[in-house]
């Protein structure tokens, strides 16, 4: 029923005029890079760096080569809880996609940033980046115990 | 310890010796002033050292200090609607402002006494009363919210209340006018005789604090003006001022001061309290509210109580005893140790100590001088403990430090005189600016008065202050007691009319201070949790919109399919977890206030849209950079449009 009308109210949208004013801006984070040369050409978001981890609580987390099913199940539950009103699954929201992120940042790092977003922000030089790459958007510390944000890591290994 | 320290120098004079040190600008009494200064100074980033609870009086509200700086922390809205906070707009807190009269957006609130355990103050809750419709309010001093209002029946200018017994097993709330009990239609001039005072002992739950009219006394048709509980050898006593023991109903003004002494009232509780354990009292039939707060739910529900236990006094023998006191007392004032009950009596210079101890063997002894309305009178000689000599006008109200001196306001002279209990001799006397009333020093009533400033509250500041037309702020003046000679330290405006006080050791309440509401907790009927919980049901023309909010956006924020006549219920749920991030929401042309929505709580206002269009909403309270792009829009249809509801976050 809420699903239908859900859809009905997504049809006969108006068509896509050009109407009213654009400006051709793009923003200049991308190509211009400022600060950092060399590895930032790629958006802070796609960077891929597996050695820091970042500023916080957790300084040392090695993962077990297998998933752990029912931490991971803990963790979705958590996640969908917490943090959907800014991270969706597969597609960039308020913050980026948490798909793959084990492939771009190292366990602990990923860990700090649930944990400690203020400090993250602060101090820690990609953070510092994703916020001006996410609008300034600042992550909200949700006071996930440490326990919460492991078992949400876990979650994201099945992603 | 600094502030110990503090203490220690004030005593030995070395903050005097000091201060010439630092002497800058030559005013005429720098030394003095600058000594002061340092005393109320809170450096950014410090806290003070005592919370004062200050009753706004007509204002209905209660205000959060922070002594010594004089620093206002927060308004705690109870018995008048506050906008700011949606209290009393958003239907969640509606409930707690029905009575039996109906909705009741305002009140005249008295005197706030905060929750004991053992004669010391636990830092639990605050009480406080409504004089008007009469109403006791509990406030919780974990989220320092209102989280209880109950009606007292057969009551009117519930004025002798709310103070609390050493263990916070009663709250209590006597009247001052008094009143055909129950209501009926008859001359005023029959009042007397007929007219009864309800003296209501309100019972506290130990562990929730939830409040239920246990019984209620009903005494000869007097004023009842104020109470305080006894203590320690006086535990389970309870001691009421009264006035008008005329009788009159007309120009009390000259009519209620014919008798040279009115009474105190002493009520033995624990002796009624037996009898009524033991199925003494008459139910008799009421309609009283009860409203409660619950802070999972974040709704509270008011509910119509039908019945009350009334105690008639000549029921229970040796229960009730009338004290003789001068002239009208005002303040009902009991010691730290529970000996010594003081009554103000407020058209005299002088102030009238009785003794506890010759209370008790004036009554064994069976000492009377006559019977008022079937209770016994004790002879004024033989329960004086000894009368103050002040040289003063209008003594009102005595606190207590913890070196045995009592500190009382004198209205008409407009002074804090500070005497010595047992001798009664004056030690110091320091004008107030101007027409003091009630006094505060924090704890001054239990056994632990923490004893180093008194707060008095005026009634009336002139040119105290830059003027601000004919209304004026009004003030309270705090004073270091530290020593044997008061010191004015600081003026400071205050809300509405500052009526009178409670205060406690702030480390006793901030450790307990809630910082957000669980998400995880939150049983709201209209929750949204997450974002999963997001949707919009339309029930007729009534529409729900589940909604969540977190830095910087709602979801949903765009929304089709309103038209105009609908009720359109907003259930805003806050989905951030971290300290000190409210958000706020408003919508234009919504016949009511915003919502200021704490982290993990959920709010719920109203808009009736009356014009076609797409109108928007935002969020009122600054919460980040992106806060100025926290918006959304609705789109309203005309009635007869058939366009289907919709909402959309981003899409």
């Amino acid at each position: 029923m809420l699903f239908s009308v859900l859809l009905m109210g997504c049809g006969g949208k108006e068509e896509k005029k050009k109407e009213g004013f654009s400006v051709e801006r793009q923003k200049t984070a991308t190509e211009q890079p400022i600060e950092t040369p060399a590895a930032s050409t790629a958006k802070a978001s796609e960077r891929i760096d597996l050695d820091s981890k970042g500023v916080g609580p957790i300084t040392s987390l090695t993962l077990a080569s297998e998933i752990d099913q029912a931490m991971a199940e803990k963790g979705k539950t958590v996640y969908e809880q917490m943090c959907t009103a800014c991270h969706r699954i597969g597609k960039k929201f308020i913050g980026p996609a948490p798909n793959n992120i084990l492939e771009r940042r190292s366990p602990e790092w990923v860990m700090n940033m649930i944990l400690n977003p203020e400090g993250m922000v602060k101090e820690d030089p990609l953070a510092k980046e994703l916020l001006q790459e996410f609008n300034g958007a600042p992550m909200a510390n949700q006071g996930l115990t440490e326990e919460q944000a492991r078992a949400v890591l876990e979650y994201f290994r099945t992603l | 310890m600094k502030k110990f320290s503090y203490l220690l120098m004030s005593i030995m004079g070395l903050a005097l010796i000091s201060s010439c040190n630092n002497q800058s600008k030559g005013a005429a009494n720098g030394a003095l002033s600058s000594s002061a200064a340092e005393k109320v100074y809170v450096a950014p980033g410090e806290h003070d050292e005592y919370y004062a609870f200050i009753s706004g009086g007509f204002s209905g509200q209660l205000s959060v200090y922070g002594l010594p700086s004089g620093r206002l922390f927060k308004v705690i809205p109870v018995f008048s609607q506050d906008a700011e906070k949606a209290w009393g707009y958003n239907e969640e807190t509606k409930p707690m402002l029905n009575t039996s009269h109906g909705f009741v957006p305002w009140d005249d609130a008295h005197h706030p006494d905060i929750s004991q355990t053992n004669g010391e103050l636990d830092g639990r809750f605050v009480f406080i009363n409504g004089n008007n419709t009469p109403r006791i309010a509990k406030i919780d001093l974990t989220t320092f919210e209102t989280t209880e209002i109950i009606e007292v029946p057969n009551s009117a200018g519930n004025h002798s209340s709310s103070f609390v017994t050493e263990n916070t097993e009663y709250v209590v709330a006597g009247t001052r006018f008094s009143v055909p009990v129950p209501q009926r239609d008859m001359p005023i001039k029959d009042y007397k005789g007929n007219f009864k005072g309800a003296l209501s002992f309100i019972s506290v739950d130990p562990e929730e604090g939830h409040m239920d009219i246990k019984f209620q006394l009903l005494m000869p048709g007097f004023d009842y003006d104020l109470s305080h509980p006894g203590r320690g050898k006086s535990h389970g006593w309870f001691f009421f001022t009264t006035y008008n023991t005329e009788e009159a109903s007309s120009l009390l003004e000259v009519n209620a001061s014919q008798n040279d002494k009115d009474f105190i009232a002493a009520v033995n509780w624990k002796k009624i309290e037996e009898y009524v354990n033991n199925g003494g009292g008459t139910k008799m039939p009421a309609n009283y509210a009860h409203n409660v707060y619950d802070d999972e739910t974040h709704t509270a529900t008011s509910t119509m109580k039908k019945e009350v236990l009334v105690v008639n006094p000549s029921d229970v023998p040796g229960a009730v005893y009338f004290l003789p006191t001068p002239k009208s007392p005002h303040g009902c004032d009991v010691d730290p140790s529970g000996e010594y009950i003081v009554g103000n009596g407020k058209l005299s210079a002088d102030l009238t100590v009785h003794s506890f101890t010759k209370m008790l063997a004036a009554i064994d002894g069976k000492k009377f001088d006559g019977e008022a309305y079937g209770i016994p009178i004790l002879k004024f000689e033989d329960v004086l403990a000894g009368t103050v000599k002040s040289g003063g006008l209008g003594p009102l109200h005595s606190e207590f430090d913890a070196e045995g001196n009592a500190y009382t306001t004198f209205f008409i002279s407009s002074e804090v005189v500070k005497w010595k209990l047992g001798t009664w001799e004056v030690v110091d006397r320091q004008p107030c600016y101007y027409s003091v009333g009630h006094l505060m020093i924090p704890g001054g009533n239990s056994r632990k008065p923490f004893g180093k400033y008194v707060v008095a509250m005026n009634k009336i500041t002139k040119d105290r202050y830059l003027p601000t037309g004919p209304e004026v702020t009004q003030s309270a003046q705090l004073y270091d007691i530290s020593g044997e000679k008061m010191e004015l330290l600081l003026d400071f405006p205050t809300i509405g009319e500052p009526h009178y006080a409670a205060g406690i050791a702030a480390d006793i309440v901030k450790a307990r201070s809630r910082k957000i509401f669980n998400l995880t907790e939150n049983k709201h009927k209209y929750a949204a949790t997450s974002d999963a919980d997001v949707r919009i049901e339309r029930n007729g023309k009534e529409v729900h919109i589940y909604m969540t909010m977190i830095r910087s956006h709602f979801n949903p924020d765009n929304i089709e399919g309103i038209k105009v006549g609908d009720k359109v219920y907003f259930h805003v749920t806050n989905l951030e977890q971290d300290y000190d991030v409210p958000h706020g929401v408003s919508m234009i042309g919504a016949n009511t206030s915003e919502l200021l929505i704490m982290p993990g709580q959920t709010e719920t206002f109203v808009w009736e849209p009356k014009q076609v269009g797409v109108w928007p909403f935002y969020c009122t309270d600054f919460c980040s950079a992106l806060h100025q792009e926290m918006q959304g829009y609705v789109r309203v249809s005309p009635a007869d449009s058939d366009l289907d509801l919709s909402w959309s976050l981003g899409d």
